[in-house]
């Protein structure tokens, strides 16, 4: 009833190719930005911006970047941990390097550095593809861990190895540090993503988009009709790796504060926002927050059911989770290869035609 | 000889040792790959999960008795028997084969005709699955596996190859187990290339790795074939796990053991089992070599970590195919 084409009259190009078509569409979509910038600040506390909504908003970015890259160029990639690293040790260098200069500049430019890193990283996959590719990524990420591990000068010869993020402020207050305030970590990181996710959904869109997507459905075709699959691949990596060097940079200077490479940027968080991906659905910018959301929200709520409310020891809800992750991975595979976003495109579907189904 | 020359000397030998025990997981990676097109991720967990269940029936684990304590508040853990080895490898053999059988039915009957791409990834969760499986079933504590293999440095060659040297070399170090493992590796292929060559099954198994509907329409149960093979990469992975588990424990980093054959595979192609040993080999060699030569002295050592897939990926850029790969033909 709601939900509907029928009436919403487009009299301007303007309005024919804007990003939600749909009236219901685009006021959901204030809705949801209303109510994250102006609701939610007023609501959120530091458990549930430290376990919850902060690293759901830095895994979006980073899914949102590796959905460029594989959803959309169809290039696997199992180098996003090593990628998020460049984006954290970037920033760091830069912070304490110029530590005048907006930490928000920062963050750019290392997302600009990580887009340099992925760029030269993705030049094999002009000569390979398919999973020999991701192995290859594998190379990236390993590569680059150990890197930042044994050159003492990415973390500025401190004994630990680890790099902690300095006190910085934007706009008078203070977003990274330990005296940061729940609210400042959740809002810098939601003006990012907001940003970040309206650049990659217009990308997509427009050209760049329409060329990773016929690399993506058939190389050797889309070669045929003029697109230049160096470009299109290098510039997927580049976006790609530009997204996943701002999530790793948050990552470090605002959620966490302290890092050590190994641990926060291990190949586990390669399988991680991989499998962020598949369950929210392959090529699809909602998909990537779908997926970051169910994966972000999988352990917080199997420890307050099992744990919590069950008594179960730690451990065995830990297992549990591996079990019902792989599980849910096969079962999305198997049944719905398209991930959450399928589910909800076909919740919109018929949504067109409720009530009067004919 | 310069002392310098026979530690060189060592330490390639270890490293075709290390290659070899590489090999072995490769193996059980070409296997699937070559008779079903899946590229298996789960290999490596494979190995683990049959360590692990071989350790459990060994010591007379009560599988889950973790999770049964938790529900229950029991208090079990073990049978209270210990299980001679050889039978205790029957038993989970055959449990390699039910779990083939499983993977087979319950995952990727339903994925035949999707893109290799989506099979990899099915069998990164079935890894991750597996993974949950085995440290719910058996504990996630580390456990020594002892199947009566002989362990330490064979003092036989150390004694014997001494003269090599000078004053202050004492003869090559090599463990026992790694010689043995090169035995049983090279027995194990032999086995294989027998039983591909000379077995109805084994010939069945190649028609379907040759052509799938081709070898459906003279008649071969795909089906069959393609629990066969999880069965004989299971009993791959079987061996890996009893070997890498005899040589440094059982527990979670022996899965990572995958990733390590992943460029051996890049290196040798993922259709042929020469390949997998040959690239096995070399893997091993370069990096343990480039580690004493370049690793160590100058960037810091740990360089075993990176150089198998940065070797891998300089190789893949001049020859896409491996080494023994069949060219990678391309059709619209």
């Amino acid at each position: 009833m709601l939900y509907r084409e029928a009436g919403d009259f487009k009299t301007s190009y303007q309005d024919d190719s804007q990003t939600f078509p749909i009236k219901f569409d685009r006021y959901r979509y204030y809705a949801v930005l209303a109510i994250a910038f102006g609701v939610i600040p007023f609501l959120i506390n530091d458990y549930w911006a430290s376990s919850i909504l902060v690293p759901f908003l830095i895994y979006s970015i980073a899914a949102i970047g590796l959905n460029i890259l594989t959803g959309y160029c169809g290039q696997v990639s199992l180098g996003t941990g090593g990628f998020m690293a460049v984006g954290a040790y970037a920033c760091y260098k830069l912070m304490t390097a110029f530590p005048d200069v907006s930490i928000a500049i920062h963050v750019v430019l290392a997302g600009g550095i990580t887009a340099l890193v992925g760029m030269a990283f993705g030049l094999p996959s002009l000569r390979i593809k398919g999973f020999y590719l991701a192995v290859a990524t594998l190379a990236a990420q390993f590569f680059l861990v150990w890197l930042f591990n044994k050159v003492s000068w990415f973390y500025n010869y401190s004994a630990s190895g680890q790099i902690t993020a300095p006190d910085r402020f934007v706009l008078g207050y203070q977003v990274t540090g330990a005296e940061t305030t729940a609210v400042a970590k959740y809002m810098i990181c939601l003006v990012f993503l907001t940003v970040c996710a309206v650049i990659a959904r217009n990308l997509t869109r427009g050209t760049l988009g329409r060329t990773w997507m016929s690399i993506r459905d058939m190389d050797i075709a889309a070669e045929i009709i003029g697109v230049n699959p160096l470009k299109a691949k290098l510039t997927a990596f580049g976006w790609s790796s530009f997204f996943i060097g701002i999530a790793g940079a948050l990552f470090f200077a605002v959620y966490l504060g302290a890092v050590e490479v190994g641990e926060a940027f291990g190949i586990q968080k390669s399988f991680l926002v991989l499998f962020m991906i598949i369950i929210g659905g392959l090529g699809s910018i909602f998909g990537s927050f779908a997926g970051a959301a169910f994966m972000v929200l999988l352990p917080v709520v199997l420890k307050v059911i099992g744990v919590d409310l069950f008594g179960f020891p730690t451990d065995i809800v830990a297992h549990f989770q591996l079990v019902i992750v792989g599980g849910l991975i096969i079962l999305f595979l198997v049944a719905e290869p398209h991930g959450l976003a399928q589910l909800w495109r076909v919740a919109k579907e018929k949504l067109r035609l409720w009530p009067f189904p004919y | 000889m310069p002392t310098e020359f026979l530690y060189g000397v060592e330490v390639v030998l270890n490293g075709l040792m290390a290659g070899v025990l590489y090999a072995l997981v490769a193996l059980g990676f070409v296997l699937i790959f070559k008779a079903s097109g899946i590229f298996n991720y789960a290999q490596g967990v494979l190995a683990l999960f049959a360590a692990l269940t071989l350790v459990g029936i060994m010591e007379g684990q009560v599988p889950f008795a973790h999770l049964i304590n938790a529900i229950f508040g029991t208090e079990i853990h073990h049978f209270g028997w210990h299980v001679p080895a050889v039978l205790a490898i029957l038993l989970t053999a055959a449990v390699m084969v039910l779990l083939a059988w499983c993977v087979h039915n319950f995952v990727f009957r339903h994925l035949v005709g999707q893109e290799p791409i989506i099979l990899f990834m099915a069998t990164i969760g079935l890894a991750y699955f597996l993974e949950g499986v085995g440290d719910l079933m058996w504990g996630s504590d580390i456990k020594t596996l002892d199947v009566g293999l002989p362990q330490g440095a064979s003092f036989w060659l150390e004694e014997n190859t001494a003269f090599l040297g000078g004053e202050d070399f004492y003869g090559f170090f090599i463990d026992k187990l790694d010689m043995v493992a090169t035995l049983v590796a090279a027995l194990l292929v032999i086995a294989l290339v027998l039983f591909s060559q000379y077995t109805k099954q084994g010939r069945a198994m190649r028609a379907v790795a040759d052509d799938h509907q081709a070898a459906l329409s003279v008649g071969i149960s795909l089906n069959f074939i393609w629990v066969l093979v999880w069965s004989l990469a299971g009993f791959v992975a079987l061996v890996a796990g009893i070997m890498w588990g005899a040589k440094s424990g059982v527990q979670f980093s022996l899965s990572l053991i995958a990733l390590k054959a992943l460029p051996v595979l890049m290196l040798g192609g993922f259709t042929s089992i020469p390949g997998a040993i040959v690239g096995g080999l070399i893997i091993g060699v370069g990096e343990k070599l480039f580690e004493f030569l370049i690793g160590a002295p100058y960037l810091g050592g740990a360089t075993e970590n990176w150089f198998a897939y940065v070797l891998a990926l300089i190789f893949l850029v001049f020859r896409p195919q491996g080494l023994f790969g069949e060219k990678i033909i391309e059709r619209v």
